[in-house]
């Protein structure tokens, strides 16, 4: 039998009692239904978390100083004063593939100033022209410093939305002027609020200014910079590079040259950062761009083979993955239950295609008699259940795309429409039809054409 | 041709046995007219079901055209069915709530080599014209009479162009009057188209239509057949 005949003469079989079609798909529907309304507010959810989380800095590789031990106290992580500038450019130069790019990043703490207003913010921090990318800032108003100014240490900052708020109310912060630990700045633009940390700080309470303006402007003018002594090993290492990176416009050290450096090498705060940060392509790469990245740092550290790294590097997927993770379990959970409605659903199908076997016992005796064969008979069957299972597994998907809409915008949760979940949902239809429509299918097969003729 | 030797039916209910057919030995030449008569229980339903390919002797031979069928499988059966084999019923059994047209066209559907939809749809439309259902095509069932009704399923017994129609009491549910018109057509199709046509009846006013009427009584054949001939057969 041509299959475009035994697809219509399937059809014309169900289309003949359609309540009843209906009635029978009903479970499917259901089950459907809710599996891709899970799904999609599952995956919804993920999204808005994962969303939350990822200006954490889902994709951000942290790059700190190994710690140090002085005098027998160990100074924890980032207590070597081991990272230079130059790094950042060269893990952003060198491992293309996996990094998209790098940031020196400081981190200073002090008053500011505005006219007769004060304030002290949560953090100000530094970073080049990549680091509002890789932490995930939007410039809301006004513009980012750009690579020039980074070189310059110019005397320029973004202010956050918290800082704007309390330093200049009802004004237009851009173009004015602040204090920072009695440095005069110009606020150049006004950072798009990103609301609490995961621990609940405000993360608008802060300025970010080119990492060179504060160690050049802030850490020199207050005269407290710390300086810190690093281990020993690595501290010749950078005494030769480090010009390269952004001293270019702005000498550093005036009337000292770097032979003294060389002679007495004093791994000084000014010169080395706190962490680098690295921005890497997806938040999947994590291990590929560590792995990527630590012979780059060895080389440009000169560190011998078997010479401990003088760095350490975290990065911060883990934890995002931890809390998706969470409500993906939860979403798998819910779809394992849905799942047993369509299970139920299923039992629905083969009791009516059972029914519906008896029903129509005549019908099989005469189209063997007229020359069908088991198998014909059986494919006839298991496809009118497949169709069947197919209609509710396709009205289910409307259905549950409705549910989801409705929740969306009754709740406010986020939906994502998945195509993977529709194309999943037929598919499970499609094999619940074949699972439960088998036995009634294989015993219509089986029946005996003379009393099927014959019965009443 | 059809040619029956020795065929035996024998029914197990359980620990009995009961033999339904008991050495039955009969040929019908292509073209004939043959009506199958004899009381209920004499065993005729069985002996159609068995000439039917519908089911299978429990011994004895059953050469059609040459060939022997009682080896066959339940496939080879009826594919057997489909291309030589015409079924009418008592209870016409039309599909329900389906088309005239559409019920003469569904035996073309097992077709082996299939067909297409269109050259099916042709011959289906040549067979309602033939039975005179032209403008009762699109009609289902329970919009026909019962005349009607067996005139369908007459056409649709022929829309695979089988050699053998096997009609079992096609006018039992029939008024006198659509019985003679039903009778009619079968002989038209016996004389015109020199189709074999065997009908299965116990009303003997069915049977005078036929050339040949082969009595049967509790499963033997006791008058149709000629005496030479049986034995001949039975060897």
């Amino acid at each position: 039998m041509k299959f475009r005949i035994l697809l219509t003469t399937c059809l014309r079989g169900l289309i003949r009692n359609p309540m009843r079609a209906a009635l029978t798909v009903l479970g499917i529907v259901i089950g459907i239904a809710a599996v891709v309304a899970i799904m999609e507010i599952g995956e919804g959810s993920k999204q808005q978390i994962s969303d939350k989380f990822s200006n954490l800095g889902a994709d951000v590789v942290n790059i700190f100083g190994a710690s140090v031990s002085t005098s027998g106290v160990n100074s924890g992580m980032g207590g070597r004063a081991s990272l230079f500038p130059d790094d950042a450019r060269a893990i952003m130069e060198e491992c293309r593939d996996t990094v998209v790019c790098a940031s020196p990043f400081v981190r200073a703490s002090g008053q500011v100033i505005v006219g007769n207003t004060n304030w002290s913010p949560n953090s100000i921090k530094g970073g080049n022209e990549y680091y509002l990318a890789i932490e995930g800032w939007e410039v809301e108003q006004g513009t980012a410093f750009t690579g020039k100014q980074v070189d310059e240490a110019d005397r320029v900052c973004l202010i956050g939305k918290t800082i704007a708020d309390k330093l200049y109310p009802g004004q237009d912060p851009i173009g004015q002027d602040i204090r920072i630990k009695d440095v005069a700045f110009t606020v150049i633009g006004v950072l798009a609020a990103k609301g609490a940390d995961g621990m609940g700080n405000d993360q608008d309470d802060c300025l970010i200014l080119p990492w060179t303006s504060i160690r050049m402007r802030l850490m020199g003018a207050s005269g407290s910079a710390t300086i810190t002594k690093g281990g020993a090993a690595n501290s010749n290492a950078k005494a030769s590079s480090t010009s390269t990176f952004s001293t270019s416009a702005v000498d550093f050290y005036p009337g000292c040259d770097l032979q003294p450096y060389t002679n007495a090498p004093h791994p000084l705060r000014t010169r080395t950062v706190d962490s680098i940060l690295v921005k890497i392509r997806s938040s999947d790469d994590a291990t590929p761009a560590m792995d990527a990245i630590t012979p780059v740092l060895r080389r440009q550290h000169q560190l011998e083979p078997g010479v401990l790294d003088d760095f350490e590097m975290r990065d911060r997927s883990q934890f995002i993955k931890m809390v998706t993770g969470t409500s993906e379990t939860m979403s798998r959970l819910l779809i394992a239950v849905a799942m047993i409605s369509l299970v139920v659903g299923g039992v629905g199908i083969m009791n009516i295609m059972m029914v519906s076997v008896t029903e129509r016992t005549r019908e099989i005796g005469l189209r063997m008699a007229v020359g069908a064969r088991p198998r014909d008979i059986m494919q006839q069957f298991l496809l009118e259940a497949v169709l069947l299972c197919m209609m509710g597994g396709i009205i289910g998907i409307i259905v549950g795309r409705v549910a989801s809409e409705i929740v969306s915008s009754k709740f406010g949760w986020p939906v994502i429409s998945s195509p993977l979940a529709m194309a999943l949902a037929v598919s499970v239809a499609a094999s619940i039809g074949i699972i439960f429509g088998w036995y009634p299918a294989f015993k219509a097969s089986r029946l005996d054409p003379i009393d099927a003729l014959h019965h009443e | 041709m059809i040619e029956l030797r020795d065929i035996t039916k024998v029914y197990h209910l359980g620990e009995i046995d009961l033999p339904v057919l008991k050495g039955i030995s009969l040929r019908i030449e292509d073209g004939e007219f043959v009506s199958l008569t004899g009381a209920s229980g004499s065993g005729k339903s069985t002996l159609m079901n068995i000439l039917g390919c519908l089911d299978h002797p429990s011994g004895g031979e059953y050469l059609l055209d040459g060939r022997d069928i009682a080896g066959l499988n339940p496939d080879e059966r009826a594919r057997l069915r489909n291309a030589r084999i015409g079924f009418v019923f008592q209870n016409f059994n039309l599909l329900p709530r389906t088309s005239a047209l559409e019920n003469v066209m569904m035996p073309a559907y097992y077709r082996h080599p299939p067909q297409g939809h269109a050259v099916i749809r042709e011959r289906a439309l040549e067979l309602i014209r033939l039975v005179g259902l032209e403008d009762r095509m699109h009609h289902t069932p329970a919009q026909l009479s019962g005349g009607q009704q067996q005139r369908v399923a007459i056409a649709r017994s022929l829309i695979n162009s089988p050699g053998i129609l096997l009609a079992d009491e096609p006018t039992g549910n029939l008024d006198s009057t659509t019985s003679v018109e039903v009778m009619n057509m079968f002989r038209d199709l016996n004389r015109q188209q020199g189709i074999t046509v065997i009908i299965v009846t116990h009303d003997p006013k069915t049977a005078a239509f036929t050339d040949r009427a082969i009595n049967m009584s509790d499963g033997l054949i006791m008058e149709g057949v000629s005496d030479e001939l049986s034995a001949t057969l039975k060897k």
